[in-house]
């Protein structure tokens, strides 16, 4: 091997270790997600058929904070019909996650991934971020953050995929 | 020197042209700690509001105050 070949390949190396991670593309099927929560374990796959509306939070977020009641909505108007909301919490420390929740209690699955591991796949660029998965297992939306106005926008989202996966 | 020393060698100089801008920011899921309270760097929230504004039309840049995004990143 000669030394521009060795040089090359050096910094290929290096390179690859400052690449950021790509992000989720929307129509492509959806990273799985296998996490333990406190019913036991929490996996995408096994929920395949029914659409999910997968949302990554922290105790430290505000806005997450305000997305706990209108999830908890949409589970409870959806739930019958094929939604499943699945919140993965990303806090560091497991008492931070448990205190949020029993401040904002939630009536939707909760997993836990405290390496953050499962964000990284999905390179999520803020907090929260939600991703809606349809029936078939493929991302439909990826949305950043939780404001008011952007309730209706999200619960039409879910509505048409719930519309989707009934055909 | 074998091949293997000096494609370790090369790689190891390269790594260093990068110097401090190799080093990733904090992802998204991990500013707990940049989200709390005594991170902040001015003590009103109202006045710094404001003087961030004042500094994103001026600078024509937005997301200047705190670490990639500013914050906790939420929003």
């Amino acid at each position: 091997m000669n030394r521009l070949s060795s040089l090359t390949l050096a910094l290929l190396l290096s390179l690859a270790t400052t690449l950021p991670a790509h992000a989720v593309d929307v129509g492509a099927a959806a990273p799985e997600v296998s996490l333990a929560g406190p019913r036991g374990q929490v996996s995408l796959s096994a929920l395949k058929g029914k659409v999910v509306y997968l949302d990554f939070w922290a105790s430290w977020c505000g806005p997450c904070r305000q997305s706990f009641p209108w999830m908890n909505e949409m589970q409870a108007k959806y739930g019958a019909k094929g939604l499943q909301v699945v919140g993965v919490n990303l806090d560091a420390k497991r008492p931070d996650a448990d205190k949020f929740l029993a401040e904002v209690p939630a009536s939707f699955t909760i997993a836990f991934d405290a390496a953050g591991d499962t964000p990284k796949r999905y390179a999520i660029k803020g907090m929260p971020t939600s991703v809606l998965v349809g029936a078939d297992g493929k991302v439909l939306q990826v949305h950043t953050g939780f404001r008011d106005d952007e309730r209706k926008a999200l619960e039409d989202a879910i509505v048409a995929a719930l519309a989707a996966a009934s055909h | 020197m074998t091949t293997f020393q000096r494609i370790g060698a090369c790689a190891l100089i390269l790594s260093t042209l990068g110097g401090c801008a190799v080093w990733q920011p904090p992802q998204p899921w991990e500013k707990g700690l940049l989200a709390k309270e005594a991170m902040t760097l001015g003590g009103d929230p109202l006045e710094q509001r404001f003087d961030l504004h004042i500094m994103n039309s001026k600078e024509a840049a937005s997301g200047s105050g705190g670490v990639g995004g500013g914050g906790c990143g939420c929003n």
